[in-house]
């Protein structure tokens, strides 16, 4: 099966141009959930990352052997597989953070970003490509989760993760670490980010623009000197 | 019918190589977590009971409770016990002194509660009120105002509720104590 995009932007994609959390909105629960500190986002996305990706190498490579009717239940059985040992490993090694994440772990199973991409990728292309799909929507998710996570620490408890990095005389903003200041910070990162594809959009569209108009007068003037 | 198979076939052989797979690994796992499960409560036993130096499970108890010892001698006991707080369930550890007139510690092992209003209820401001407390008939919870009596503590400025749903908590498990050492159990 030959395939036009190369292997390099196969992992870039899921970084940045399709971003899981701010360009495709996947995996929110555990998103808003979890980001009140950094190092909960990065446990967070690090289990998630590892879920997807050997539920994605394991999916793409039985993937001929699957009838399309249990599909869905053989994917959920394998994807659970894969959350058990990270809850079990979590548990056995990390139990301070297999305290702070709580149920979220367990909820992988059901993280819609995990499920999207077997339906969406694994399920139609080899394992390299996979392989690489799920590293780069991990890191995307990585990315976001982090950012999100310590933006909320710095402002709603004054320190990155769990050093402090702002003056005491700061005022902890207390809606940050609550629910509400999740779906703010989101909101208003989502903004950015959204702004700042738009902006490169018109840039390619101005400069395809321009260049239509520079071969215009170049026809106009090799007419004229005609 | 040759689907049917094919499809209950897949199913089969992920379903065993699973189950077989965390079979194994849940037997790795299970001895390390028990472990951290009582390293933490015997840190908790020690915290409310800071003169033990020694703590044994009552067998004849339906419920988890601590007996502790200092120099072989029954000082009182550790009751975990857990009920309804704001938003879900808080877990205390609940030192007691052996007449369960006395609290003699407390701490929080797990909540739930408001970041930043509800969760003070877990800092050592709040918990050190219940050093040494009288719980006789019961304790009691006062608002805005420096405690006067010895069963009394402060409930913490926006987190009434939290402050409340600890004292209850502990009434409740001092006064099931109490009447299974009226039956002559405890």
């Amino acid at each position: 099966m030959k395939k036009s995009v190369s292997l390099s932007k196969e992992y870039l994609k899921g970084v940045w141009e399709n971003n899981p959390v701010f360009i495709q909105v996947l995996g929110m629960c555990p998103t808003l959930a979890v980001t009140v500190s950094a190092i909960n986002g990065i446990a967070m996305a690090l289990a998630t990352t590892f879920v997807l990706f050997f539920s994605s190498i394991i999916i793409s490579s039985i993937r001929k052997l699957i009838p399309a009717q249990v599909r869905i239940a053989s994917y959920i059985l394998i994807i659970a597989t894969f959350v058990t040992i990270v809850d079990l490993v979590m548990k056995a090694e990390f139990p301070d953070l297999s305290k702070a994440l709580g149920p979220y772990i367990p909820l992988i199973v059901v993280n819609c970003l995990i499920l999207g991409r077997q339906e969406a990728f694994s399920s139609k292309n080899g394992v390299v490509r996979s392989a690489l799909d799920a590293l780069g929507m991990g890191t995307g998710f990585l990315i976001a989760l982090f950012l999100l996570g310590g933006i909320r620490e710095i402002l709603g408890s004054r320190t990155i993760l769990g050093l402090q990095v702002m003056p005491d005389a700061f005022e902890p903003w207390l809606v940050m670490i609550l629910p509400a200041g999740a779906f703010l910070t989101l909101g208003l990162m989502m903004a950015y980010f959204n702004s700042l594809s738009i902006k490169k959009e018109e840039k390619q569209k101005a400069s395809i623009i321009n260049e239509y108009r520079v071969l215009k007068n170049n026809s106009n003037k090799s007419e004229e000197d005609k | 019918m040759k689907l049917v198979i094919q499809m209950l076939v897949t199913l089969s052989v992920i379903g065993i190589v699973s189950g077989a797979l965390l079979s194994e690994l849940s037997g790795w796992a299970k001895p390390k977590i028990e472990a951290h499960r009582k390293a933490a409560t015997e840190k908790a036993i020690f915290l409310v009971q800071p003169e033990a130096d020694k703590y044994k499970r009552i067998e004849s108890v339906k419920f988890e409770i601590y007996e502790v010892y200092d120099h072989e001698m029954n000082i009182g006991y550790a009751l975990p016990y857990s009920g309804s707080g704001f938003q879900g369930n808080i877990r205390l550890m609940v030192g007691l002194d052996s007449d369960l007139e006395m609290v003699t510690g407390l701490r929080v092992l797990e909540q739930v509660e408001t970041p930043g209003l509800g969760t003070k209820v877990t800092e050592k401001f709040f918990t050190d009120q219940f050093y040494y407390l009288l719980a006789t008939p019961s304790i009691e919870c006062v608002k805005g105002a420096k405690p006067s009596k010895d069963n009394e503590i402060e409930a913490i400025t926006g987190a009434t509720i939290s402050s409340k749903a600890i004292v209850r908590i502990i009434n409740n498990g001092m006064s099931k104590l109490r009447s299974l050492r009226k039956e002559g159990k405890l």
